[in-house]
């Protein structure tokens, strides 16, 4: 292969291949055509992280596509990591924008099913799910590794993505869960994105089980942070995000750090969590969702030290 | 079986709101069967239109007539010599039924009182759940008998998805999440290695992505 043998030449991995511990980053479009928005909130990332993750109508909440919010942070020299969606798009649709976005410079993209519209501000859409996200990473290889079209169709300069997928080993039936993951890595991820950990020994099991399963030779695992603003913060992502397990002990520790210090706490938390990935045997970073809470990054990448971040050429 | 879901009745007293004689047509096929739009449902619904009309100063006249089927040009037959006696006709089949009338009766008005919703069956008396979602290949044998097309949100061919809790789907607490079952079922019988394998795309043209669809039996084919 060319390119120093990598498959995409995008930051993360090539700071991930130079076994650097990474650090990425999430910023969700504005809703609204405010591109002054988007970059207020993409500022604070920075020189924070290796990549920043740009979802694509999160919680089924219609946004600035994440394909135009990536490129405008490309051309502004920071690098997104696409997330794009099976919910909203038929495969004619995702092709296309996979090569629309690698033509604007992105390189990193992450493939998801997407929460169902059920959840968001148009329940009334039709859902499209042409294809599934093992599907998608699949095609996004077969595009960049083949240089072909689903159809088997030539593509004319293949698109050279850095293929990400995510992981949630807090999903039932749990015992499945590495092996799902398994499945992603075998339809090509190259890296991992984690859903939010809060319990850590949930986590730890999963990640044994991936680590002896040999998952984590073959792809990047970057653990999933989201700090907790509030006690009520995490009352409600225990309760009403699908997917999401928040221990009882972690809402005490919250509670207990008293009004005005809660937000110290749950920062307090996510740096623990981080020391502890970086030790954890199979992850090779972290990845920082820090929901509508950009501003705070600096100080928990500082706080966390991982920073500078490694500039590799 | 087709099942169905009767109209509001104020949704209907609307559709007919300028009419003072209507034919109610139940259908005995499946609508019957999901006690919906059989001959006995037919008879309340006429009863409680003429109520709510005559209530509102406004009676209405209606004949009651309830076919074999009305997805069959044959039974369709069966009103012929009276269908122009009304100002119009309100179907009780499912969407295929007031669409077979209305062929075959050009002239005519013609009014669903059934919402159609999917194929399925009863799972418990007065409970029935979709099973099928018609894609036009089937592929249950992969999945040991639970359709995932029809049966998961999102229908997914790879699940389940990050949003499974407790055997239930994201969507909603009484929604079951059906790949919770195919892998609780894969894992019981020690057949795990199915659920390794990374299916293509699914091939939608068999299904109302490729078109309205036709079935031709040519042996049948006079």
């Amino acid at each position: 292969m060319s390119n120093n043998g990598l498959k995409s030449g995008s930051n993360l991995e090539k700071v991930l291949r130079a076994g650097h511990f990474a650090f990425t980053g999430e910023c969700g479009p504005p809703k609204g055509a405010n591109v002054e928005h988007l970059k207020e909130k993409y500022e604070h990332l920075r020189g924070m992280v290796d990549a920043v993750n740009v979802t694509d109508n999160q919680t089924a909440v219609v946004r600035m596509s994440s394909a135009a919010a990536s490129a405008l942070m490309a051309a502004d020299g920071i690098e997104p990591n696409f997330q794009m969606v099976c919910r909203d798009r038929n495969r004619l649709a995702m092709m296309a924008d996979v090569l629309g976005v690698y033509s604007l410079g992105v390189r990193n993209m992450l493939c998801l099913s997407g929460d169902h519209q059920k959840f968001g501000n148009h329940p009334q859409a039709k859902n499209v799910y042409d294809i599934d996200s093992m599907q998608l990473i699949a095609m996004v290889k077969k595009m960049r590794d083949e240089g072909k079209f689903l159809n088997e169709e030539e593509i004319d300069e293949p698109p050279k993505m850095f293929i990400g997928a995510a992981a949630n080993p807090f999903a039932d039936p749990y015992e499945f869960r590495v092996y799902r993951l398994a499945n992603k890595i075998d339809a090509g991820a190259d890296f991992i994105q984690t859903q939010c950990i809060y319990n850590m020994p949930r986590f730890r099991d999963f990640m044994k089980k991936a680590v002896d399963m040999g998952l984590t030779e073959r792809t990047y695992i970057l653990a999933g942070v989201t700090p907790m603003k509030s006690a009520r913060m995490a009352q409600y992502m225990a309760k009403m995000v699908p997917g999401m397990d928040v221990p009882e002990e972690l809402i005490e520790r919250l509670k207990g750090a008293g009004k005005g210090k809660q937000s110290e706490e749950g920062i307090k938390f996510a740096i623990e969590q981080i020391e502890e990935f970086k030790e954890m045997e199979g992850i090779a970073g972290v990845h920082l969702m820090a929901i509508e809470w950009e501003h705070k990054v600096p100080e928990i990448a500082e706080r966390a030290n991982v920073l500078p971040r490694p500039q590799i050429d | 079986m087709i099942v169905a879901d009767r109209k509001p009745l104020e949704e209907i007293l609307d559709m007919i709101k300028e009419c003072n004689k209507i034919l109610l047509v139940g259908c005995k096929g499946c609508v019957t069967v999901c006690n919906v739009g059989g001959a006995k449902e037919v008879g309340i619904l006429a009863a409680s239109l003429k109520i709510a009309r005559k209530k509102d100063g406004n009676p209405i006249e209606i004949d009651e007539k309830t076919l074999e089927r009305q997805c069959d040009p044959e039974y369709v037959e069966q009103i012929r010599d009276i269908f122009d006696q009304y100002d119009a006709v309100l179907s009780m089949a499912c969407g295929v039924g007031p669409q077979f009338l209305s062929e075959a009766y050009p002239s005519q008005t013609f009014y669903p009182a059934l919402d159609t919703k999917f194929f399925g069956g009863a799972v418990q008396h007065g409970i029935w759940e979709e099973r099928c979602a018609g894609c036009g290949t089937c592929v249950i044998h992969h999945y040991d008998g639970l359709c995932p097309i029809a049966r998961c949100s999102k229908s997914l061919q790879h699940g389940p998805c990050g949003g499974s809790a407790d055997g239930k789907c994201e969507i909603a607490k009484d929604v079951e999440c059906i790949w919770d079952k195919i892998v609780k079922k894969k894992m019981e019988q020690g057949r795990l290695e199915d659920l390794r394998t990374i299916r293509a795309p699914k091939d939608w043209q068999t299904a109302r992505d490729g078109g309205p669809r036709k079935s031709i039996r040519e042996e049948l084919v006079q």
